[in-house]
């Protein structure tokens, strides 16, 4: 009745019972307060239900801070293991937990911090960068956030019913089919993976859509953000890249459930198959992270330096370049294997190719800054500590994309230092720049810049102190996933974990900053809606933006739409400049007329469809067939009854326009 | 200092892993040529052009200049050509799979199985068996042919090159050669499972007449790696190095090909 | 309502975007395909499990119901629904002749112990022509429901704009049944 699932799956050793506990108690802490203070009716209005770009945006993000928090947790336990595990000393965490917790932390940072940050800020800026009121498809975006949620709650399950996988990130077999791994994590794993991709499939057409088809008049490609440009780019990533992680874990799911042959030893299976699929995903999968970040960095440098962006056309190219290479050196990611010389040679000449458009980006942003002149507030030392981190974390990978080379180093600390450098120094050091930088257009006041300064620092230093003994430990023959440590590489080891006690106080500031902000922020609204003199369109709207995000689509006239507003002298009134008009009384502005504009309801139906997967997705991790049947029957009816729905639309009218903006 | 002893990739103890560093350090000294300018120009730049220095010259709308865009699409698009030449004979004379220098002499062929917590190796000429322990001669070549019956691992003797992946029904072949005796750590580079930590074997090389030496006392052990044995073998804690005097003949084929279809002529080639 | 046509564009734009995936999907299957033909086992092999004949009947079934489709979208968008429905239900009617066909050759070879767990060659086969067929099956019942609605509520705009990308999926599976038919039962013929 309950397939393999059973009372055991409850009980297990003292941490994940400490783990169990504080998980159940948080989850009941939170149920509490919101019954407390009587706010269920507001979360189910205002966000459980909300198809609002901006209102799904924040949740992402809130996910990823939330994830975040649990994949560190699963870093300072390897951090504190490796400190201690010496000399015979086995540590307090045995291979087989070992494994889970390092499995559970790559997985968690990829898909359920760093892929949720990146949709939550093109959620957040991407309409209001091309002028439009929301994306494409408003209703699938919901779902798509739920999706992605239910994914990380499925992982979250995993600690307090069962075991998570401990084959890894990417669950190689033969590792991960059922002769080596017969529990139910690689389950938890793949199902989990599937539904979180449903999600992030559907986003990326939904993102495609909307920056090709939803763009404000006068909008031309060659005049959107680099922003949008590297969304776009990193969506057709998704869409191209995304199918086949659905196959390769479909496949290895069929194994596990039918008994089939793909990866499995006997009868035919090929691990190599799977190696060659998951990568085919898996390098596109670090472009559609990065690119954004370069886009991020694209629209903070050339407001801070106070200069126009160098060099837009060649960014464009240099984007699409790398769009297109990063479908042809997944190889480089096992060179090792063995695959013959002139196969190993040409991915690794590849991706060496790749570097040349990414240098190209380099070189733009220092040349924005040339002549420019440059503000040293919190997002421009993002970008600083982003420049100096990735130079070097280019460096390390171009020398491991030569496989001679990389014969040394491939599997070893070296590498894991590398991928920790491009994604933490260049991925997340990308989104924190955004998310300071965005915060006042998304919250309508700005953030500390004293703390928000200490934050920076510490994750500079912390990241420093925790990777770079990495490198020289790869260069002692050190390899990464052992849960006991050689001598020789225990002193570098305490220094990474003193690093890694750095970054917990950067991540401690960093929220302090939000708290500090929150309590001081009547003191530092923003009443204009453009804090930092931007240059696109998001900051023509006030801050928030009303839920409409533009009262007048706005007509665009070139490159740095709002820039051309600002200082071109038919001054065309921008949305802040308007309210701020308003707030001062000053007639001079004109357009007193506002039209009817058409929104879209808001719906339970992306969180009741995310929901039944879920169920759908818990059955068969623990072979509870008929609760898998009834999630999937119920998904589906549910996505039958909501695309029949003729009624999904409401009209503000053109006076309660009128009403919001003059409010 | 003796700690510097450790890292053991700068000081290679092979002609292998001497040539691997030798392309670490070329590979490095051409990316220097584009990083440290550009770690240079982002901090002369951010210092000089800081809003506080209202000397320096401020060009608010140049965007955009030819020359400029020339120079660096095409200095990184040399290094890379240079280095991706580089790449392209290095990996070829690096192949794993390529003899050393025949001056050298025949190789000795070692047979490799990795099994799940414990590197199993076969000397199919001198028939004999080690566990977790592989003796060879300095100075020779030395072909592994490398295989798993476990989940993947990956065979790394550091000191001596680089690794190679063991896989259930291939065999990769990797060509080693110490240049003086010596004893230096092996492990796995590929996380197999619960064992995986315990993957961590020594490799000795000895002068010819000290590897002869050993030969002959092994294979005057009376232990015997027999099909019976490697199935307890397999599941066996094994906590020191073993030796065994004599080895099934068919042992190693057989590992492979127990994964490999028998039914046709020709199973799966690996290539 | 004037954002319908707006609509309508982004709707049908997105589904083609869709079925670009889709593609990658069937590609990857493919080439799954391809790498794992020739691990039989000592079970049959490809060549064993072609029969020309039915595989024919199979394609015609399909491509002949990709025809009914088209007509069921012309006759719409003349706003004819008796012609629709009925061109819809002859649709379905193939689509599920030709799911019964292949749900007959799955069972007959599980039947005689060459099921997808007998080896990688069949696993694969079965992946990769179940997958098809499982699309063929989330069509039809799609194409069932648009019957429905289109009974009840006639051909809104709505409706008319559901029928355009049914249609544009029920094509694509055509399309990928002959890259199947070609790659895995003619070439495995020949």
């Amino acid at each position: 009745m309950l397939g393999k699932l059973t009372l055991d799956a409850f009980i297990h050793g003292p941490i994940e019972t400490g783990a169990q506990v504080i998980v159940v108690l948080a989850a009941l802490g939170i149920i509490g307060l919101l019954t407390y203070f009587k706010l269920w009716k507001w979360l189910y209005k205002n966000w459980l239900t909300t198809v609002d770009h901006k209102k799904i945006g924040i949740m992402y993000i809130i996910l990823a801070a939330v994830m975040l928090a649990r994949g560190a947790m699963d870093a300072f336990m390897m951090r504190a293991q490796q400190a201690i595990a010496v000399g015979g000393n086995p540590g307090y965490l045995d291979p087989a937990h070992y494994s889970q917790i390092f499995t559970a932390h790559g997985v968690i940072m990829i898909f359920f911090v760093a892929m949720p940050f990146m949709f939550g800020l093109l959620n957040l800026m991407v309409p209001l960068q091309i002028g439009t009121r929301d994306v494409a498809f408003p209703f699938l975006n919901s779902m798509s956030f739920w999706l992605t949620v239910v994914g990380a709650m499925l992982i979250n399950a995993s600690l307090v019913i069962g075991e998570f996988a401990g084959t890894g990130w990417l669950a190689y077999p033969p590792l991960s089919e059922l002769q080596f791994s017969p529990g139910v994590g690689v389950d938890y794993y793949i199902w989990a993976l599937q539904i979180a991709g449903v999600g992030t499939l559907v986003s990326g057409i939904n993102f495609l859509v909307t920056i090709l088809k939803m763009r404000a008049p006068g909008m031309k490609l060659m005049y959107i953000p680099i922003f949008t440009w590297t969304a776009l780019a990193s969506m057709v990533l998704v869409i191209f890249a995304f199918p086949i992680l659905t196959v390769t874990l479909g496949l290895l799911g069929l194994d596990r459930i039918f008994g089939m042959h793909f990866f499995t030893t006997d009868l035919g299976g090929s691990a190599m198959m799977y190696i060659n699929l998951i990568w085919a995903w898996g390098h596109p999968e670090v472009y559609i992270l990065m690119l954004p970040a370069f886009g991020i960095f694209s629209e903070i440098v050339p407001v801070f330096a106070q200069k126009r962006l160098f060099g837009y056309v060649s960014m464009v190219v240099a984007t699409a370049l790398i769009m297109v290479f990063s479908f042809v050196v997944w190889v480089h990611h096992f060179f090792t294997m063995g695959a013959g010389a002139n196969v190993n040679a040409f991915f690794g000449i590849m991706t060496m190719v790749i570097a040349i458009p990414t240098g190209v980006k380099v070189f733009n942003w220092l040349f924005t800054m040339f002549r420019g002149r440059i503000i040293f507030k919190t997002p421009m030392l993002w970008f600083m500590g982003f420049i100096t981190t990735f130079v070097l974390g280019g460096m390390t990978g171009v020398l491991m994309s030569v496989p001679g080379i990389d014969f040394q180093l491939h599997n070893s600390l070296f590498l894991v230092a590398h991928f920790h450098n491009m994604i933490i120094g260049g991925v997340l050091f990308g989104f924190f720049a955004g998310l300071v930088y965005w915060f006042p257009k998304i919250f309508g006041y700005t953030l500390n810049e004293k703390v928000g300064k200490w934050a920076f620092w510490c994750w500079l230093v912390g990241f420093l102190l925790a990777f770079i003994p990495l490198y020289a430990l790869g260069l002692m023959g050190a390899t990464r996933r052992v849960n006991v440590v050689e001598p020789q590489f225990h002193p570098l080891f305490i220094v990474a974990a003193i690093g890694a006690c750095v970054i917990a106080v950067a991540v401690f500031l960093q929220v302090l900053q939000v708290v500090v902000s929150f309590v001081q922020r009547k003191k530092n609204l923003d009443t204009t809606g453009d804090p930092w003199n931007g240059r696109t369109l998001e900051w023509a709207t006030s801050s928030p933006p009303p839920m409409y995000n533009f009262a007048h689509i706005p007509q665009v006239m070139g490159r740095d739409a709002f820039w051309l507003m600002k200082n071109s002298s038919a001054a065309i009134p921008t949305e802040g400049a308007l309210r701020a008009a308003r707030l001062s009384l000053t007639p001079s502005l004109g357009h007193s007329s506002f039209t009817d504009i058409h929104l879209p309801k808001n719906t339970p139906m992306g969180l009741i469809i995310a929901v039944c997967a879920g169920l759908f997705g818990f059955g068969m991790v623990w072979h509870i067939w008929w609760l898998a049947l009834l999630g999937a029957v119920a998904s589906i009816l549910f996505v039958f009854i909501r695309a029949f729905d003729e009624d999904i639309e409401y009209t503000l009218t053109a006076s309660e326009v009128a009403k919001i903006e003059h409010a | 200092m003796d700690w510097l002893s450790n890292f053991v990739l700068l000081l290679p103890k092979g002609a292998i892993a001497a040539a691997e560093l030798g392309l670490m350090y070329q590979a490095t000294f051409f990316m220097l040529i584009v990083a440290v300018p550009v770690l240079a120009i982002t901090f002369f730049f951010a210092w000089h052009y800081r809003a506080s220095n209202t000397k320096a010259a401020y060009t608010p709308d140049w965007e955009h200049s030819k020359l400029e865009e020339l120079i660096w699409w095409a200095i990184p698009l040399e290094i890379v050509l240079i280095v991706g030449a580089l790449t392209w004979t290095s990996t070829h004379e690096l192949d794993p799979r390529r003899p050393l220098d025949s001056a050298l002499g025949k190789p000795l062929v070692v047979q490799v199985v990795a099994l799940d917590s414990k590197w199993l190796f076969i000397y199919p000429e001198q028939k004999i068996a080690t566990v977790n322990y592989v003796a060879i001669p300095a100075g020779k070549p030395v072909q592994f042919e490398v295989t798993a019956d476990a989940p993947m691992n990956s065979f790394w003797i550091p000191a001596l090159g680089g690794q190679i992946y063991a896989m259930t029904g291939m065999v990769n072949e990797l060509h080693l050669i110490a240049t003086n005796p010596g004893k230096f750590d092996g492990k796995s580079a590929n996380y197999s499972g619960d064992g995986f930590a315990k993957m961590k074997f020594i490799a000795e090389a000895k002068t010819q007449e000290d590897f002869d030496a050993w030969v002959r006392s092994t294979r005057a052990l009376t232990s015997e790696l027999s099909q019976p044995e490697y199935v307890r073998l397999k599941e066996a804690d094994t906590p020191e190095p073993l030796m065994y005097g004599e080895v099934d003949q068919y042992l190693f084929n057989d590992i492979v090909m127990k994964f490999m279809d028998s039914t046709e002529m020709n199973g799966r080639q690996h290539e | 309502m004037h954002e319908t046509k707006i609509t309508e564009d982004r709707v049908t734009f997105g589904f083609w975007v869709y079925l670009m995936s889709d593609c990658v999907l069937f590609a990857g299957l493919f080439a799954t395909f391809a790498v794992l033909r020739g691990a039989t086992f000592g079970g049959p092999a490809i060549d064993d499990l072609v029969n020309m004949p039915f595989v024919l009947t199979e394609t015609i079934l399909l491509l002949t119901s990709s025809f009914t489709v088209g007509l069921a979208l012309l006759a719409g968008s003349a706003g004819k629904k008796k012609l629709t429905l009925l061109a819809l239900a002859t649709t379905l009617v193939l689509g599920l002749a030709f799911l019964g066909m292949e749900l007959s050759e799955f069972y007959t070879l599980i039947a005689e112990g060459s099921g997808p767990a007998r080896s990688a060659f069949l696993s694969s086969f079965f992946a990769l022509v179940g997958t098809h067929g499982f699309h063929i099956l989330a069509g039809s019942v799609w194409m069932l429901v648009l019957m429905g609605y289109i009974a009840a509520k006639g051909l809104t705009e709505g409706n008319i704009r559901k029928l355009v990308c049914l249609s544009l999926f029920w094509h694509f599976l055509d399309i990928i049944w002959i890259f199947i038919f070609t790659f895995v039962y003619m070439f495995g013929a020949i």
